[in-house]
């Protein structure tokens, strides 16, 4: 089964930029020419849960006005965007691709959706997702899958599985994803994209519908890493209504694009790359070293280095995320928003809503973190997944004395087929094995495409960074983007 | 740990207000237990001296001046209610049936 992917095809969202910002195309024409391919290949992707195309070419009117007026619209001057329809959008409809949501018109719009909307951005739509993003495949969303733009018989990955399959299939040169435990850099992997897991608190979480808090972070996809950078020049920084969002900043990521790797320790985390965590492709850990291979020949240091603990990173996830999901998730009660399925009573109706609401991976979810804070299993349960977190975090700071930036691979393996990993959740959760330790660090990492695997299909490479080690970690992206352009 | 039991899943379910059949419980508590005992994998580490993270940053008690700050609109918050009357939320009643 054949594919209609073209990230290429959406252009790049600096090149459209300076374009409707010089009068060179209008901010409609862009408009225009992105809902017309997203009409043609729409059907076979499923990216969206909504294409707002009316509004889209209204806001598009309104900056060509403006900037006939001599306005300056922004950087993302007519940049057309699509949102991960777990983020509020005043007035669109906002469903985490859940039915307990239906009907639901957020009254605000997200921080990210306002940033965005600022510097001259469009949204053309909302797109698909794992149900309140729980899933690895996009599978869970209670309105249908997304197919991989690369092979229509494949998962585009998940939870932001429909963010990732709009820029690979060109319908928009960026979108927005949210990542609790890979759901950015797993899809950009097998989406052929660039896709960043920003450090906690780096970019506001305020208007994102909770899953797991201490763990939640929004972040770009975009087909370049510049393009990344300038969205998160836009979408970072402070912001006093999300009281985790930091108060440091790391500065404009397009500033560090250009400085190299000459020098820089580039660690292999020895756990994903050396058999002692199962189950991660030969065709995958043959890119990360041949990256490891680029980095080194651009001036880079490479070495091993191991992070122990991490290996205990997926049971600590799967106590930490459902547990706090419990608590999250608990306000959909039938009361303020979305269904409500009638009782006798308040508490009739709240279990009849909830129970007709969600889907079978949110109750999952919500069963095993209920239980895992339930009176007489908390301490054994989520107080060990707590200490795990910190025994992790150790780890990366130990590795990050030695190394500047780490490397691993974004998903064990390239996308795999609808259908294949549904059956067994725990199989499912594997996918998150190489993504999860940053997580619960809360340190920044991206994954960058390198490359295909033997079946010709994406595989991303993941770079991880300290604390606020964006601009490093940009830094690096940038020298492997470029490795990879030379080799092809 | 002891392994988990279809009652167990039931009272979770309760818990969590969830209303499950039969066969979800059946599932659940096979697939909740395995999710478990990979969580047993953690009994393998000496934890009695780590002192839990609760966040990523370690942020304690983040405060803002106690200023009035505009707010979202009330009807239009009501107005996404399933039920909403004289500028409330309208649920059955609390106690008792309807």
């Amino acid at each position: 089964m054949s594919g209609v992917a073209s990230p290429a095809a959406a252009g790049s969202v600096s090149d459209i930029a300076n374009a409707v910002t010089n009068g060179e195309r209008s901010a409609v024409s862009v408009v225009d020419a992105h809902l017309a391919r997203i009409d043609d290949h729409e059907g076979a992707v499923h990216a969206f849960n909504l294409v707002t195309a009316d509004a889209a070419r209204a806001t598009a009117a309104a900056i060509d006005e403006r900037l006939a007026a001599g306005e300056d619209v922004g950087p993302l001057a007519g940049v057309p965007v699509a949102i991960k329809d777990n983020m509020c959008t005043r007035g669109v409809p906002t469903t985490c691709s859940s039915k307990i949501l239906d009907g639901w018109r957020p009254p605000y719009d997200a921080t990210v959706v306002e940033r965005l909307a600022s510097a001259g951005a469009i949204m053309v739509g909302k797109t698909n997702l794992d149900e309140f993003a729980m899933g690895s495949s996009t599978e869970n969303s209670a309105f249908g899958p997304t197919h991989n733009p690369w092979q229509l018989d494949r998962v585009p990955g998940g939870s932001s599985g429909g963010s990732a399959a709009a820029v690979a299939a060109g319908f928009t040169p960026l979108s927005l994803g949210s990542d609790t435990g890979g759901s950015i850099r797993q899809p950009a992997s097998l989406c052929g994209v660039v896709g960043v897991k920003p450090t906690y608190g780096a970019v506001s979480r305020y208007g994102l519908i909770a899953f797991g808090s201490s763990l939640d972070q929004i972040g770009p996809f975009t087909t370049t890493v510049a393009d990344s950078a300038l969205t998160m020049d836009v979408i970072g920084g402070h912001d006093p209504r999300d009281a985790t969002s930091s108060t440091e900043s790391f500065g404009s990521l397009v500033d560090v694009l250009d400085r190299g790797v000459d020098g820089l320790r580039v660690g292999l985390i020895s756990e994903m790359t050396g058999g002692v965590i199962d189950g991660i492709a030969e065709d995958v850990l043959a890119r990360v070293r041949a990256a490891a291979e680029a980095l080194e020949a651009a001036g880079a240091t490479v070495g091993e280095v191991s992070v122990p603990s991490s290996v205990y990173g997926l049971p600590a996830y799967y106590m930490v995320a459902p547990a706090e999901a419990s608590s999250n998730l608990a306000r959909f009660d039938g009361v303020r928003y979305g269904l409500r399925v009638d009782g006798p009573n308040t508490a009739a109706m709240h279990t009849a809503s909830r129970t007709a609401g969600f889907g079978p991976e949110v109750k999952r979810r919500i069963m095993l973190g209920t239980y895992a804070l339930s009176a007489g299993y908390r301490d054994a349960y989520y107080g060990s997944a707590q200490k795990v977190r910190t025994l992790i975090t150790q780890d990366f700071d130990r590795a990050y004395a030695d190394f500047d930036v780490l490397l691993a691979p974004s998903s064990p393996t390239t996308a795999f087929e609808l259908g294949a990993k549904t059956a067994d959740p725990l199989t499912m959760y594997l996918n998150d094995v190489c993504t999860i330790p940053s997580n619960l660090s809360g340190q920044p990492s991206m994954s960058v495409p390198f490359g295909v695997g033997d079946d010709g299909l994406p595989i991303g490479v993941q770079i991880l960074a300290p604390l606020m080690g964006e601009p490093v970690m940009f830094q690096t992206a940038a020298v492997l983007e470029n490795a990879q352009e030379d080799a092809s | 740990m002891s392994k988990l039991s279809r009652d167990d899943v039931a009272h979770v379910a309760r818990l969590a207000m969830l209303e499950l059949d039969d066969a979800e419980i059946d599932a659940f508590t096979e697939q909740l237990g395995s999710v478990l005992a990979t969580a047993d994998d953690m009994a393998a580490l000496d934890l009695d001296s780590v002192v839990p993270a609760h966040h990523p940053l370690g942020l304690v008690n983040v405060m803002r001046p106690d200023v009035v700050q505009p707010s979202l609109d009330r009807d239009e918050v009501l107005a996404q209610a399933p039920a909403a009357e004289d500028g409330r939320f309208c649920v059955p009643p609390a106690l008792g049936e309807q």
